[in-house]
């Protein structure tokens, strides 16, 4: 039955319908609701809910939490996620399953608080020492908030690596008609925890791709756990056999699980000469602005990104495939154009549709500077 | 229960300990040792979290549970393991260097009375990196980045703590005899504990200042601090306290069911339309906004409401967008509006340039005690005044101008809005009344 509600309130109760049972944040706008809801009704389901002294201290605690077997969730905006940046590392280091939702907000710097932006999407991915793969995922509806968090728990139990969920002030803080859950709400699975009663060796590993079952702090085997580089016993190690194949297995756990990971919307039509590409709160103008062109008579396919990182190269290559222009619309300068245009062959012209003054890239906008007005 | 002795809980096969030969890490950690031999806790029950430097390289050679994080925020991750097992031993380990850029979590950490036990290896620089000053350099020593002497006052950790709320203080050197068992007291002491432990860098701080055992006790002097436990308090422990309190007590409640709006009313709306609502801050222009929109979820209607006002939320502006239609929704912004109401300076002020792009078929409410407005739109004037009681309270003009549209231009029936309002009781009765009352606008 339909509900009137927003994207961080679908955040919220995402994360409760998946389990999560430890959140640590510090207030920021436009993330803050998030914080708000579960510090009221996370602790009535038994979860624990801290407000960190900072942004610093509130990883710290998801960190500790969720190697004490929580299943853990935290959510910031912008400048939150530069502060964040030295546990973001961490949490890809020690394989720690959690997810970090960004509340995108103008930047650069603390920018303007209260107007959205999509101007993380080159920084979540990269904006950590080392520069070893995580997971981004987009959504565009209220609803998709909602899935997409329940998602986000279970690629992070999947793959023990910190999963964020890119929104921004628009879809986060937008009311909207929507049925929570969805029927297509998916599952989310349990933590993969190392059996009772064998030895345990926290890193072992029998190929680079392999995700190392987890035991937590407190349960039935001792438990070694570090930020530095490490053998398979989580020592300290300056062995460089060793650092080779922790850190090649770092990437090799995600990027040889693209398509498991991979979640596009491709709309194609037969002969169609664009291609209108955009995720989030722009993906939504890109359809109205689609659905436009299609009633005027033009022929044009649309495809939503959902899973940014690691790029759903296949699936992208796919939907480019025989089209003249390549549309991408975005909230910044061509972040992920560039990651487009990549893709596309020398024959293929990529456009950017971009905007970066508070307010939304609109149907209009997409359809004249797309060359489909 | 599983029953043991333990003798050590040093990791054999990973000693001996890394340190240079003088380095007070060694006696710590021995005495570490002793006090968990004395009390025998079960390892498993044992979490030694270190920080960087030195230090750091500590927990490797105990046979607890490990973990090893980022440069000060060792009591963040305790933090977070003491929340989520609160029967564990949660320990730090953490330099002199770690306090300094790790302050702020100590400082919150001692207020909070979290339960976990900081033991500083207190050696006045950064052993590690070469020399440099600490937090707690003394004055007029030299460092590697204080070559011609120290001139910052050197902070008081023992002080810091007790101050800042900790349960237990103490402050020992590296060379007691008893630290084994005031590092025993720590552990067992309940909330948040802190040992400041002064010890020797025999790498650096040793040979740049002719610093020795004797100097550690006349430093003390000088600086009129003393030995020994200096405070023990008994406020109640935080992850404990947490569970009494807020989450984990007995019986679990049920989360705040969800609103949800079951269509059961016809609409006469044609195409999409967007409506944007000007008002001024403390008018409840926002819960205008979504009970207008929940009205038509319950009239069949797919509905989006945008707001916006400053961040100082009390001034100024407030905005709320509206979208009604009979189709989901995709746009979400509002580049023309169909009809505007205008009700506030503020919100006339905000909203001139979306007046200036209406077009004869588009629709301006505007309260008739605003300045007026050129406008291509058709304009229907709402006057307040003349309406008694509620014609004074601003914060339901919004409400009640919406009513009277509803009533003049249809959209949805009226009781689809009422049902709307009575979805929150504790309010309905007075926006019930505003609705009522708004037939006079008419």
């Amino acid at each position: 039955m339909p509900e009137f509600i927003d994207g961080n309130e679908a955040i919220a109760r995402g994360a409760i319908d998946a389990g999560c049972d430890f959140f640590a944040g510090y207030p920021i706008t436009p993330a803050t609701s998030i914080l708000l809801h579960l510090a009221r009704e996370l602790p009535k389901t038994g979860g624990i809910v801290l407000q960190g002294e900072d942004e610093i201290a509130s990883m710290g605690f998801c960190i500790g939490a969720a190697m004490s077997g929580k299943r853990v969730m935290t959510a910031t905006s912008g400048p939150g996620i530069s502060l964040y940046s030295e546990n973001i590392g961490f949490a890809i280091m020690g394989e720690v399953p959690m997810v970090i939702v960004d509340v995108q907000r103008m930047g650069p710097s603390t920018g303007a608080a209260t107007t959205g932006a999509q101007g993380d999407i080159q920084f979540l991915r990269w904006g950590t020492s080392g520069g070893y793969p995580v997971i981004v995922l987009a959504p565009t509806t209220v609803e998709e908030c909602y899935t997409l968090t329940l998602r986000a728990f279970d690629l992070s139990e999947r793959f023990r690596v910190p999963v964020f969920l890119a929104t921004d002030k628009e879809t986060s803080l937008t009311k909207t008609m929507a049925n929570i859950p969805p029927q297509d709400a998916p599952q989310v699975r349990e933590r993969a925890t190392a059996p009772a009663g064998e030895d345990f060796v926290p890193y072992r590993l029998e190929n680079l791709s392999q995700v190392p079952a987890m035991s937590p702090f407190g349960g039935p085997h001792t438990l070694r756990f570090t930020t530095s580089s490490h053998d398979e016993e989580a020592y300290l190690t300056k062995d460089e056999q060793a650092i080779d194949r922790l850190n090649r297995h770092l990437a090799a756990k995600i990027e040889e699980h693209v398509e498991e990971i991979s979640h596009v919307k491709a709309d194609l039509q037969k002969g169609a000469e664009t291609l209108l590409v955009s995720y989030g709160i722009t993906a939504r103008a890109m359809v109205e602005a689609g659905n436009r062109a299609r009633k005027a008579g033009k022929r044009v396919s649309m495809l939503t990104v959902y899973s940014l990182w690691p790029i759903p190269g296949k699936a992208i290559r796919q939907a480019m495939d025989g089209v003249k222009r390549v549309v991408v619309a975005e909230l910044n300068l061509g972040q992920y154009r560039r990651e487009i245009q990549s893709l596309a062959s020398d024959r293929q012209e990529v456009i950017g549709v971009h905007r970066v003054d508070g307010k939304l890239i609109s149907p209009s906008q997409i359809l004249k500077e797309g060359g489909l007005a | 229960m599983t029953t043991f002795k333990m003798d050590t809980y040093l990791n054999e096969e990973k000693m001996p300990y890394p340190f240079c030969p003088g380095c007070g890490h060694h006696t710590i950690l021995d005495s570490l040792n002793e006090a968990l031999v004395k009390l025998q806790l079960d390892p498993q029950e044992v979490v030694i979290v270190t920080d960087i430097g030195c230090t750091g390289l500590s927990d490797k050679y105990f046979v607890t549970n490990a973990f090893h994080g980022l440069h000060g925020r060792s009591v963040t991750y305790a933090t977070g393991i003491k929340m989520a097992r609160p029967e564990l031993t949660v320990i730090v380990l953490i330099g002199d260097g770690g306090c300094g850029i790790g302050g702020h979590h100590l400082l919150n950490a001692a207020r909070r009375n979290i339960g976990v036990n900081v033991f500083v290896f207190n050696n006045f620089n950064y052993g590690m990196t070469g020399g440099e000053h600490s937090i707690t350099s003394p004055l007029d020593s030299v460092t590697t980045t204080t070559r011609y002497g120290h001139i910052e006052r050197p902070l008081d950790l023992c002080a810091t703590a007790d101050i800042s709320g900790a349960n237990f203080v103490a402050r020992a050197s590296s060379f007691d005899k008893d630290l084994p068992d005031i590092v025993a007291k720590v552990i067992q002491h309940e909330g948040f504990s802190l040992l400041d432990i002064w010890e020797l860098c025999t790498a650096y701080y040793v040979p740049n200042n002719r610093f020795g055992r004797k100097d550690i006790e006349a430093t003390l002097e000088s600086l009129n601090l003393e030995k020994g436990v200096l405070k023990a308090d008994d406020r109640p422990e935080f992850s404990h306290l947490y569970r009494e309190r807020v989450a984990g007590g007995e019986g679990e409640k049920k989360v705040t069911p969800p609103t949800k709006l079951k269509p059961r009313y016809e609409n006469s709306l044609g195409r999409q339309k967007s409506f944007l609502i000007a008002g001024a801050a403390g008018t409840k222009i926002g819960s205008a906004g979504t009970l207008f929109s929940q009205g038509g979820i319950l009239a069949g209607l797919h509905a989006t409401q945008r707001n916006d006002y400053p961040v100082t939320i009390k001034t100024r502006h407030s905005i709320a967008e509206v979208i009604l239609s009979r189709e989901e929704i995709y746009f979400t912004g509002v580049e023309k509006p169909d009809v505007m109401f205008v009700l506030f300076p503020e919100g006339l002020n905000k909203s001139r340039d979306r007046i200036a792009r209406l077009t004869e078929d588009d629709l301006l409410v505007i309260n008739a005690n605003l300045p007026k407005v050129e406008t291509k739109a058709k304009t229907w004037a709402l006057d307040f005044k003349p309406i008694r009681r509620w014609g004074r309270k601003k914060e339901y003009w919004a409400l009640m101008a919406i009513a009277a549209y509803l009533r003049e231009y249809g959209t949805y029936p009226l009781d689809a809005l009422i049902e709307a309002i009575n979805l929150k009781p504790q309010y309905a009765k007075d926006n019930l009344a505003a609705v009522e009352a708004s037939v006079e606008l008419g």
